[in-house]
């Protein structure tokens, strides 16, 4: 086995400039590949990043004014979800939800203030089971529970921003302290950081203390399901289900699409990945249009070599060379080039998007923007191997017509003295 | 046991007697086929040829000498007639088939030398056992052993480019040698030598005869002919003379039988 390789490498060596150049082409055809899948791959994780503080199968439910009339009542009626929508909705789909809950979002900011600091930021009731539909990164503390919604409590978890901004102090910690929401006392249990809006100022605070506070009463202006769907179209069964629901219930037109709305986040994440995919496939037609460009350059020096080489040929099988050994010998030379120069394209596109990736999340500490548009662009160890596969595919076919050709040499023609 | 002993040499003196056909042909015929042309060129040759032998083949030019030794070393197809090989009928076979037979029986030494230009004088001459599957160190070891005799000990190293014509011949004629074969075909081996190396290439080739080996020269020259045992002539592709050279017979004739 060693033998045989070195016996490659001592003809290799021989045409050393050849085989460069012609490594370079399948080279340079690995590293668009790589460099365009590791591209899409970016893309695609910039669009996941969008979706990362959503549970992926969400149903966020909002309501507006009616658009027509319908069932003896006017166009234009205001349409207000209650914490009653929320209990049916629950009871009704008990099989199809993993969590459900209630928002109660002030309009506007409120101004909110500790000590002499002061800001105006976002106000939103909400229930438990949110933390399981809006993923944030608890930094401090806790999230709202069970007792602060059953007991009425005066708790709040704030933003990472919003503690900046009114904790001047850094050393002193938020937990436990108190912060007034429109004058109120709300005492601070957690802090965290919205994985998607790293700069969001926002304050989360018990739903039903934020209905009772903000005369809510029992009103809910939106409400968010995280469904157990895995396919679009069961979520989407779900979100017909729920939308008739609640048509019925407010006596809204079937129609009527403004007045009740609902985002399906499943829905969009796989439309979203859809595109994606079709991204990849597209690169993949490319990178290997490209693959195989370089193939018929390899193939065509090889076949020019082994013209050059007819009389090597024609000696080696004189002293006993099998046509078998020679098509051995051109075949493993073209897979050694091929396999060769495309490692090492391999190698520089995967460089190159280490390095970018490495640029990239430098850049995304101070720009979050970045993040979502691009991110982490890389190839994974799947991609490698399968450009390793077809690689020594490509050696192979580059060398298959060259070695027909070398092993149909009839040595008398070839050691014929001219 | 006493009536034993002098049995032993009758056989073998009948084995030297009767010596084994090595090579033989009947009624070979051979044409070329070019286009709607066809070239008869060898037209019913009958040869026969005992192992151990020495002898040379002559003829004018174009009268079908390499062809018929492409023939006897396996590398072309004969149309008509037998040809016997260490008494196995070679036929139309497998281009597998005839590269493992030309490994195990012939050598081959041509005019031109025709080493690898790019492998040093000892891969070259190393290189028939590379395709015989002999590990490299075995087949390194074997090859240096065959410079040394060769008297090219210090040039094993050395590209065919740099060596002189005579010593391209040699490392031809031992890469002839490593496999063992039993027979030996020289296409005009001393064609592109002067004189003097001639003789020294030819002095090689007798040696090679001694131990053994059948050995065929096709040749234009008439004293390098007259150093073997035996002269075939062709003329038109038939066999115009064949007769022995009994001068020089007797002093390699012994040598075969001294080491068969
Ligand atoms: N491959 C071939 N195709 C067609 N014709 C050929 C081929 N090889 C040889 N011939 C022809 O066959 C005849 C015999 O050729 P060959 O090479 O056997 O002669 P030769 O006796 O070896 O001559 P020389 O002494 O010049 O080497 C020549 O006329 C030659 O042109
Ligand atoms: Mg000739």
């Amino acid at each position: 086995m060693i033998d045989y390789i070195q016996e490659i490498f001592s003809t290799l060596r021989q045409n050393k400039l050849r085989a460069i150049m012609t490594g370079f082409s399948v080279a340079w055809g690995i590293f668009m590949l790589i460099i365009l899948l590791g591209s899409g791959k970016g893309l695609e994780n910039g669009m996941e990043f969008n979706f990362r503080n959503t549970s992926k199968n969400a149903l966020w439910i909002w309501s507006r004014r009616t658009q027509v009339a319908h069932d003896g009542l006017k166009a234009g009626r205001r349409i207000n979800f209650t914490v009653a929508d929320g209990d049916i909705l629950k009871r009704k789909f008990e099989d199809d939800m993993d969590n459900f809950s209630g928002r109660f979002h002030l309009w506007g900011d409120y101004a909110v203030t500790y000590k002499n600091e002061y800001g105006d930021f976002r106000i939103e009731g909400i229930m438990p089971e949110f933390k399981k539909i809006q993923l944030v990164d608890m930094l401090q503390g806790r999230y709202i529970n069970e007792f602060d919604i059953k007991q009425f409590r005066k708790s709040i978890i704030i933003s990472e921003p919003v503690q900046k901004h009114l904790f001047k102090d850094e050393e002193e910690k938020p937990i436990g302290k108190y912060i007034r929401v429109n004058g109120v006392p709300f005492m601070v249990v957690g802090t965290f950081l919205d994985p998607e809006d790293k700069d969001k100022k926002q304050l989360y605070m018990p739903l039903t203390t934020t209905q009772r506070i903000f005369n809510g009463n029992n009103r809910l202006t939106e409400m968010a399901i995280s469904t157990n769907a895995t396919t679009v179209a069961e979520n989407k069964r779900i979100e017909d289900e729920v939308r008739d629901l609640l048509i019925e219930r407010h006596r809204v037109a079937p129609d009527d699409k403004q007045a009740i709305g609902i985002w399906n986040t499943l829905e969009n994440f796989k439309q979203a990945q859809g595109v994606f995919a079709g991204i990849r496939m597209f690169v993949w037609v490319i990178g290997i249009m490209t693959i195989i460009a370089g193939i018929v350059g390899v193939s065509n020096i090889m076949i020019i070599l082994v013209k050059e080489r007819t009389k090597e040929i024609g000696i080696r099988k004189a002293i006993g060379a099998s046509p078998f050994s020679i098509i051995r010998l051109v075949l493993s030379e073209s897979v050694l080039i091929t396999a060769l120069a495309g490692l090492m394209g391999l190698i520089a596109g995967m460089g190159l998007l280490a390095g970018v990736s490495a640029i990239l999340q430098q850049v995304a500490v101070e720009n979050q923007d970045v993040q979502r548009a691009f991110f982490n662009p890389s190839a994974d160890f799947n991609v490698a191997l399968s450009a390793l596969v077809i690689l020594v595919t490509a050696g192979l076919i580059a060398g298959y017509i060259p070695a027909r050709k070398a092993a149909a040499i009839r040595p008398i023609e070839a050691l014929h003295d001219e | 046991m006493q009536s034993f002993y002098p049995l032993e040499t009758i056989t073998i003196k009948e084995k030297v007697i009767m010596s084994q056909s090595i090579i033989r042909v009947n009624q070979l015929h051979k044409s070329y086929v070019t286009g709607s042309n066809s070239l008869h060129v060898l037209k019913g040759l009958d040869i026969d040829i005992k192992e151990g032998e020495m002898v040379s083949i002559m003829g004018s030019s174009g009268s079908g000498k390499s062809t018929l030794l492409n023939i006897l070393g396996i590398l072309d197809n004969y149309d008509q007639g037998e040809y016997y090989l260490n008494d196995i009928l070679i036929q139309k076979m497998s281009e597998r088939k005839a590269a493992a037979f030309r490994n195990k029986y012939i050598g081959f030494i041509f005019q031109s030398f025709n080493l690898i230009s790019f492998k040093n004088a000892m891969e070259n001459v190393a290189l028939p056992l590379y395709y015989k599957g002999v590990s490299r160190k075995k087949r390194n070891a074997k090859a240096l052993e065959l410079l040394d005799r060769l008297g090219l000990k210090d040039w094993w190293n050395h590209l065919p480019s740099e060596l002189s014509g005579g010593q391209k011949q040699r490392i031809a004629i031992a890469r002839s040698l490593i496999s063992e074969p039993k027979v030996i075909l020289a296409d005009e081996p001393t064609g592109a030598l002067d004189t003097q190396t001639s003789y020294e290439v030819l002095e090689i080739l007798k040696e090679v005869n001694s131990t053994g080996i059948t050995v065929i020269i096709v040749t234009h020259e008439n004293d390098i002919a007259n150093m073997t045992q035996r002269i075939i002539r062709l003329k038109d592709g038939i066999i115009e003379s064949n007769h022995t050279n009994v001068p020089l017979a007797d002093k390699s004739s012994h040598a075969i039988y001294v080491n068969p």
